[in-house]
């Protein structure tokens, strides 16, 4: 009979409600969220994945300050279509450095995860300045002021530094040299472009991305993003069928 | 918790989860089947029709 | 507001406390915005530094010429007046930005600006979910839920001056993430977009109101607490949860409007995906099934169907609800575990969903005939006929074989429009049918032809939008997988866009429709407000009902 009036307090009782109702939610989103933090799994092991350049950062800042996500996923699911569409299927490992993951929920336009390498630089210019002058029956906003806009990265260190707070691998060589990073990154010429290369692995290219050499727009920084997304893995070293890749 | 394997916590996540569902919702239905509540019950569903007698 | 004071008396609890809290808000907002170089934060800044000098400005005034007297003995409805008002608001703001973006979809040579990036559709859609979901579908709980735990607890909304915090604290915080998206401010998460310092000002709001719904129950004279204020504690419980842990971030510094979350890649997405199905959960369901459970059985005068259903109901819902997250990641790089477990919950979910949706039906057992006679039992009916729909159609396609059809088409969008434009819409607009005449004193509304226009042409809309998104979502779901004999690709993406070209117009003229009946609404209750009160209200003061006696209040 205890059982019962202690229902009956559980009912009468607006803060026992309060705590059945946090019981109840919460274990659910315990059950299913916290392991993915323990299991060892959840995230392949692979060859490849680094945290972003300060100017990929820069553009991924961009990117979604623009709110691409919300017509472009980046995430290639394991079916036929997309696999022979956009390439291999997206791995955890490939956004593991992501604050916030950009996977989307929406395909208005085509998913981006393996957009690296597949236009030029200059198609990319053309189309984020009139979408309609590469694809015309294009439905994408036009990004002209990208082009215009010089790009403000007075703060990149801070913002390395906040993302290293959160679980991103930068070095304190990293910070320090963020700026120059920044700037090597965008001068086909540079020459501290070898420093950059030594940190962050031998597959950055600097060029000037957006064909305009006398500043850095912003136009620069998100095609230095776009033009490295989905081309960090090694796929040869990475086996699908191994059964430590198997979930 | 390093040697938590992807079967166990499937297992846990899935059986747990549906067997700790189902005592919450037979605790549920108890609640609102129990007869001694049944007067409460019938005179709550009143309440939002008799809220402005005290005015 | 505007009423003069009856009689003199002290102004409501913590007004002093208030106006200093205004005070040194805009003093801190002024220097923040001062000593920062980042031109968004500063714009931002500017925003609260002029909210909290026109709230002080106000307050003072009020407070100096006596005009802000608390009345013990009434409830307080003019908090809800103005949440009725500001509903309405941003339901028109909200419908009109979504139909922009539809219009951009469907004619972006015409409705984009290159000189003006800032209206580009990746920045107006966050706009337009933000403005329905929680400026017209935010403003719409607080205030019904002002009204229903009043009525059902026979008490006045407890701590003093706190509801008219929670109210245009709310407007704030709508405004700064309105304008922060238009300026570039957004953490790029899904329905939880507003910047680190706008969570932060959500955060107190939020607590603020929880205290007073709670301070309202406290009060109350009887034992029981009705099933409605269940769904709205469980709502409004919840949201401060997934708000908390899912925009958990550091920012990049105290004076740098950007931040970055705490959670990266896989572990971000079942976060950002737990958190956005029970926004949908507990925001847009919960919350609104408390509308529910108290306006359909006031207008048809007779009691919830089954009183013990709808316990049943609320547990099984809010249990099952926060599992089902994961059905929004089918074949992505989660573990296949989370999905078949957010797979099997949703399918679970269509039983709870359509127990309440019985119960919401039967309670006109009996009355049928009112959907015939009342325009405004016919909105709400069907908006729960619009409910059953959705939640029938969500567990269909949080199966992973449909999913891998629908998702990423316009599939899911149309499934968010049923429930939007549908059962939030129509339950929220036949709630504020009812309460319009009760709080401002009149017999009944201005027209009941013009809610009859309002219900046939928004209804109309909605079928046109919903019925193009299926035909778009599920072409463009088969073009994207069809083959050719020779086993290549059929179409390439850009034909699966131009393909869709008619629907993204008829979906225009729906959400066209939908925001015409809003505004024919809007007028309705102008002319209701304006009409004269008749004489009935005697001696009683025009703005405020009286409540209980205060010594009957337990």
């Amino acid at each position: 009979m205890s059982l019962w009036k202690h229902h009956a307090n559980f009912e009468r009782h607006s803060l026992l409600l309060i705590i059945g109702i946090v019981v109840v939610v919460s274990i659910g989103g315990l059950v299913e969220i916290a392991p993915l933090f323990w299991l060892k799994s959840t995230v392949e092991k692979v060859e490849g994945v680094r945290p972003y350049t300060p100017l990929e950062q820069a553009g991924r800042d961009i990117y979604i300050r623009e709110g691409c996500y919300v017509c472009h996923s980046q995430m290639v699911r394991p079916l036929r279509d997309e696999v022979e569409r956009y390439g291999h299927y997206s791995l955890a490992a490939e956004s593991m450095y992501d604050h916030p993951f950009q996977w989307g929920s929406k395909r208005t336009g085509p998913d981006l995860a393996r957009v690296g390498g597949k236009y030029s630089d200059s198609w990319h210019v053309d189309h984020m300045i009139d979408p309609r002058s590469v694809v015309p029956e294009s439905i994408m906003p036009p990004y002209k002021f990208l082009a215009e806009k010089e790009l403000d990265f007075h703060d990149i260190d801070a913002r390395m530094k906040a993302l290293r707070v959160v679980g991103v691998p930068y070095s304190d060589e990293d910070i320090a040299k963020a700026k120059q990073d920044l700037v090597a990154q965008a001068d086909p010429y540079s020459t501290d472009a070898i420093d950059l290369r030594k940190r962050y692995g031998a597959k950055v290219v600097n060029r000037d991305f957006d064909g305009d050499p006398n500043k850095i727009t912003e136009m620069d920084a998100v095609i230095a993003y776009l033009q490295m997304l989905g081309t960090l893995v090694d796929f040869d070293s990475y086996k699908a069928q191994a059964p430590e890749n198997r979930r | 918790m390093s040697d938590l394997s992807y079967e166990t916590v499937a297992r846990f996540a899935q059986q747990g989860g549906l067997i700790y569902f189902g005592l919450i919702f037979l605790a549920g239905c108890v609640y609102a089947l129990l007869p001694s509540k049944k007067a409460e019950f019938k005179h709550a569903a009143r309440m939002p029709l008799d809220d402005e007698e005290l005015l | 507001m505007s009423a003069p004071p009856l009689k003199s008396g002290a102004p409501p609890e913590g007004s002093a406390t208030l106006l200093i809290f205004c005070v040194i808000g805009a003093f801190l907002a002024i220097v923040g915005a001062g000593v920062s170089s980042d031109p968004i934060f500063r714009l931002q800044f500017e925003t609260i530094a002029i909210a909290g000098v026109i709230a002080a400005f106000v307050l003072n005034g009020k407070l100096a010429g006596g005009t802000l007297v608390d009345q013990p003995d009434r409830y307080s409805d003019n908090v809800i007046k103005a949440g009725v008002i500001a509903t309405m608001f941003w339901a028109a703001a909200g419908l009109l930005a979504g139909v922009v973006v539809a219009a951009q979809l469907a004619w972006p040579r015409i409705f984009y600006f290159p000189e003006l990036g800032f209206l580009n559709f990746g920045r107006l859609r966050p706009l337009h979910t933000s403005a329905v979901i929680f400026a017209f579908g935010g403003n719409a709980l607080i205030a019904t839920s002002f009204w229903v735990v009043q009525r059902t607890c026979k008490a006045r909304l407890g701590l003093g001056i706190t509801p008219w915090f929670v109210f245009w604290g709310y407007q704030l915080f709508i405004v700064l993430a309105a304008t922060g998206y238009l300026m570039g401010a957004t953490q790029g998460k899904e329905y939880a977009e507003p910047q680190w310092y706008t969570d932060l000002w959500l955060t107190i709001v939020w607590v603020a109101y929880l205290l007073v719904f709670l301070a309202t129950i406290w009060k109350r004279k009887e034992p029981h607490i009705y099933v409605a204020n269940w769904f709205y504690l469980a709502f409004i419980v919840t949201i401060a949860l997934l708000h908390l842990v899912n925009n958990a971030g550091v920012p990049v510094g105290l004076l740098n409007h950007r931040s970055y979350g705490v959670f990266a890649g896989v572990q971000d997405a079942l976060t950002q995906w737990w958190y956005g199905h029970n926004a949908v959960g507990f925001f847009l369901t919960a919350g609104f099934l408390a509308m529910m459970y108290y306006f359909v059985p006031k207008r048809v005068e007779r009691p919830v169907y089954s009183y013990r259903l709808s316990i049943v109901h609320f547990w099984a819902l809010i249990f099952i609800y926060i599992w089902a997250g994961p059905h929004h990641l089918h074949y992505t790089a989660l573990p296949q575990w989370a999905q078949t477990l957010g797979m099997t919950f949703s399918i679970m979910l269509w039983m709870p969903s359509w127990g309440g949706m019985i119960n919401g039906l039967m309670t006109l057992s009996g009355a049928w005939d009112k959907l015939r006679t009342d325009p405004v039992v016919r909105m709400m009916v069907v908006a729960i006929a619009f409910y059953g729909m959705a939640t029938f159609e969500g567990p269909v396609m949080s199966i992973r074989a449909v999913n891998a059809l629908s998702h990423y088409t316009d599939w899911t969008i149309g499934h968010v429009h049923s429930g939007a434009l549908g059962w939030n819409g129509f339950i929220t607009f036949g709630a504020i049918y009812c309460m319009v005449p009760w709080l401002w004193k009149k017999p009944a509304m201005y027209s009941n032809k013009l809610i009859e226009w309002h219900f046939w042409i928004a209804t109309t809309g909605i079928l046109l939008y919903i019925a193009a998104m299926w035909v778009s979502g599920i072409m463009e779901g088969l073009m994207w997988r069809e083959y050719t004999p020779q086993g290549f690709l059929a179409y390439s993406f850009i034909e699966t866009v131009s393909a869709k070209h008619i629907e993204n117009i008829i979906r225009t003229i729906g959400g066209l429709m939908f925001l015409t009946g809003a505004l024919i609404m809007i007028f309705n209750i102008w002319k209701t407000i304006t009409m004269p009160t008749p004489e009935t209200a005697g001696t009683q003061s025009a703005d405020d009902m009286p409540a209980a006696p205060a010594h009957a209040i337990a």
